[in-house]
């Protein structure tokens, strides 16, 4: 009964968004109140009924209710019950349901939260946001339902979860992720509300500035709670594979970096307007391109499900109709660009621009990576991979130039800055992290380039944040009213810029310092790592809930001082006949000791691999500083504070009468 | 030249030095490292090129794996049912590695027709079969008639 009702209610949700879809648009386009009206209403409709869909089906998993085929293949009676929670997104179907929920949750804020925008603006965002959940719920009732019923043979039981997912991580992971992906479809619609009615100005760039960096925080959240789990879960203590399905998270992440950076050049200076509207279509359509990767079974990964081609093909079609859609709008909308204000050739504007020339490029180098082995493969002209020394050899020299832009970056000003001044300012911070920089690989011992560039540029960029905001809090009545007076969201770029450099700052050390070793052990063997010893004790068993496990007990030496215990598992899983391998980690700030179990080589000799990670911690300390960032910038008071209606001086860009040639627009 | 014009010229100057120094990055090192995928029957007819790092896959043949008792060794058979290639790797393999699984490997071919990997996969599912394989196992199916030798067949999926 309940699996019915959840399917009337993704039903209705669907009405209901095909209303919102159409009703305040054309309300909107023909300038009746009376249709805008129901926006609001239809987008909290919308919500509640996706809602309630997304309830009866974790009340399935929870009841066990097996007749249910999806439940029935995600789930099993033996597993815990926050596991069968998370599980009603370990699946295809669910998934597909937490994505539509995010975005209708998405949609429902922006109903809420935007009160002070001009009802046709709302209008429009709400219309096209409905529009993307109108595609989505069709996909997901045309092909992927996840209430479908096995009746009358119901199963006694489930298949069970994946193993790998019966993990904490699998609770906040894609969560965190969907909110950032499906975050980007706010500036999306944004940016096509403003393409529709030629209103390209600071206002818009401000409105959807929050929203953008809120997205773009949980997406980074979401890329680092998946990197952590793969360390601990299923990578042997790998934390970036260069994985198809890794890229495609990181591909919206950073042209959602780049949109961020040139929303704030729209809003501050208004310029860079069509520049900024083609991002945010081109953040969104990689948003919708990972979950094309991810979800179609082109790729065959621990993401990937049971494939079907159809429903890759509906997915590619929903992407194609909005690239193709959208990009079609802008040519004939986009402003041509009246830059109104001038900046010099050395302004934080050209900076900024420099940020987003090498995001973009970082972006496109991505999408060929992951990209280019599936085309071929799609054309028949060979399979073949591409490996990380690919992305690493072009990724790393990107990333510390944006690093290196990044330091002198945050010194420049508006519209004009005096070359030789910066350079007197930089001098300084400079040569502290030469120094600094020097000190660290002295102490880690051993010099390579790319060690140093990467330490350098962490340390640069930490050296001149701290710096600026030195300079910046300097006040008569003290330091402490001068860091008070700074604003939310220039701490929000301070921690957003901290966290980046925190991120290389790990990624650096932990490439080019860490110590992996696979060695034979039997028990009482001990196995030198750097300056640790490990000792293999003894290995035995364990039951747990749904498996059983070899358990094995090691302790980690420092100068034959007993620093931690660890106890690696092999699980057996009886419902799903797998195994399963629980690395054991001692993890702190500065180190991380990982120990892993591997298959047994004879009656008392075993493979383990242990390994000696610095500073791994500071990869995802450095995403949380950076979504910490972005939550600062948001909460901000210049969005919280009611303004008078903006009558801005500089009129709407393009006059919507007055449409731009294709040729026009790119000018 | 006007002041705008001359702006809007060092920004698409900007952009295409940023998009040139992509795309020879790009293909630099897209040169270097695609890694090109052989089935054993290729391999036993010479196609893969020697010292060169590919990838390789089939299955597991049966009875195929020895493991060395006093280090990290392994040697093993992978196979399409009309050919096979020997295997030897150092290290750890994955959990789900087992005879009669389709894995793929990452190594090079060596002048005695050993293939040396360096990286082993099988994935998660045991269900799962690598789509290389798979094609693989088709294409010799194809070429031997209706012989699927082991008593094993490609997993639809």
């Amino acid at each position: 009964m309940y699996p019915e009702l959840g399917q009337l209610a993704l039903i209705l949700a669907l009405l209901l968004a095909v209303l919102l879809s159409v009703v305040p648009l054309v309300g909107s386009l023909t300038g009746r109140d009376n249709l805008q009206a129901f926006a609001r209403p239809l987008a909290s409709g919308v919500f509640v009924f996706i809602g309630l869909s997304f309830a009866i089906l974790t009340h399935a998993f929870l009841t066990d209710d097996f007749s249910v085929a999806y439940v029935a293949n995600n789930s099993n009676s033996l597993l815990p019950w926050y596991f069968k929670f998370s599980a009603v997104w370990g699946g295809h179907e669910g998934s597909l349901l937490l994505w539509i929920l995010m975005l209708s949750g998405w949609t429902m804020a922006v109903a809420v939260f935007s009160r002070r925008l001009p009802a046709v603006m709302i209008s429009q965002v709400l219309s096209i946001l409905g529009m993307v959940s109108v595609g989505f719920m069709l996909f997901i009732i045309v092909t992927s339902n996840p209430f479908d019923r096995l009746l009358p043979n119901v199963p006694m039981d489930g298949a069970d979860l994946n193993p790998l997912l019966q993990d904490f991580g699998l609770i906040v992971h894609p969560p965190m992720l969907y909110m950032g992906y499906v975050g980007f479809s706010v500036a999306f619609a944004f940016a096509i509300a403003a393409l529709i009615n030629g209103r390209l100005d600071a206002a818009w760039a401000r409105w959807s500035r929050p929203w953008t960096t809120v997205a773009w925080a949980f997406l980074s959240v979401g890329i680092a709670l998946g990197s952590w789990w793969a360390y601990y879960e299923l990578g042997w203590g790998g934390w970036w594979f260069w994985d198809p399905v890794e890229n495609a998270s990181l591909l919206p992440w950073l042209s959602g970096t780049a949109l961020m950076h040139s929303l704030a050049v729209t809003e501050k200076r208004g310029v860079f307007k069509s520049w900024t509207v083609l991002l945010a279509i081109v953040t969104f359509s990689l948003s919708l391109l990972g979950t094309f990767l991810v979800r179609s079974g082109v790729l065959t990964s621990v993401h990937a499900f049971a494939s079907d081609p159809e429903r890759g093909t509906f997915l590619l079609v929903l992407l194609a109709v909005t690239i193709i859609a959208s990009l079609t709008l802008y040519a004939f909308r986009a402003p041509v660009v009246h830059v109104r204000s001038r900046y010099g050739s050395f302004s934080r504007e050209i900076f900024l621009l420099l940020n987003n020339v090498l995001l973009v490029s970082a972006t496109l180098l991505v999408a060929v990576g992951t990209l280019y082995p599936l085309v071929l493969d799609f054309l028949d002209m060979g399979r073949l991979s591409i490996g990380e020394p690919f992305f690493n050899l072009t990724f790393s020299p990107l990333a510390i130039a944006a690093g290196l832009l990044m330091g002198v970056g945050v010194f420049s000003r508006w519209k004009k800055t005096d070359a030789g001044w910066l350079a007197r300012k930089l001098l300084w911070p400079l040569a502290v992290s030469v120094l600094i920089s020097t000190a660290v690989m002295v102490g880690y011992g051993g010099f390579t380039p790319w060690a140093f560039l990467g330490i350098f540029t962490s340390v640069w960029v930490t050296t001149a944040t701290f710096w600026d905001l030195w300079d910046k809090s300097a006040s008569r009545k003290g330091r402490i009213h001068g860091l008070k007076r700074q604003s939310r969201s220039y701490y929000g770029m301070v921690f957003g810029h901290l966290g980046l450099a925190i991120t290389m700052a790990g990624a650096t050390v932990v490439s080019n310092y860490g110590i992996e070793r696979d060695v034979r052990m039997v028990p009482g063997d001990v196995a030198e790592l750097g300056d640790y010893q490990v000792v293999f004790k003894e290995i035995g068993e364990r039951r747990g809930p749904n498996f059983t496990a070899q358990y094995g007990s090691f302790d980690v030496l420092l100068d034959g001082k007993l620093v931690s215990e660890l106890h690696p598992e092999k699980r057996q899983y009886a419902v799903a006949m797998s195994v399963m391998t629980e690395a054991d980690i001692d993890g702190g700030l500065f180190r991380d000791i990982f120990v892993a179990v591997g298959e047994r080589i004879s009656d008392d000799a075993w493979a383990i691999r242990i390994q000696y990670k610095p500073l791994i911690r500071w990869l995802w300390l450095g995403a949380l500083f950076m979504a910490t960032g972005g939550f600062l910038a948001v909460s901000d008071r210049r969005y919280r504070i009611r303004e008078p209606v903006a009558r801005s001086t500089t009129k709407p860009v393009s006059d919507p009468t007055d449409v731009q040639g294709a040729a026009g627009a790119v000018s | 030249m006007h002041p705008i014009r001359k702006k809007r010229l060092t920004i698409v100057l900007f952009l295409l030095a940023g998009l040139s120094i992509a795309v020879a990055l790009t293909t630099y090192a897209l040169r270097q490292n695609i890694n090109l995928f052989y089935d054993p029957s290729q391999i036993s007819a010479g196609e893969a090129p020697v010292d060169v790092r590919i990838r390789a896959g089939g299955m597991v043949e049966q009875g195929s794996v020895v493991r060395d008792t006093e280090s990290l060794k392994v040697e093993f058979r992978v196979t399409d049912f009309s050919h096979s290639v020997p295997v030897e790797y150092v290290g750890i393999l994955p959990d789900l590695f087992a005879e009669g699984q389709g894995i793929v490997a990452m190594g090079r071919l060596n002048n005695q027709g050993r293939f040396v990997a360096d990286q082993v996969l099988a994935k998660h599912d045991e269900n799962y079969m690598p789509p290389e394989v798979a094609d693989a196992l088709e294409k010799a199916s194809k070429s031997n008639g209706s012989a699927t030798a082991g008593g094993a067949k490609p997993a639809t999926y």
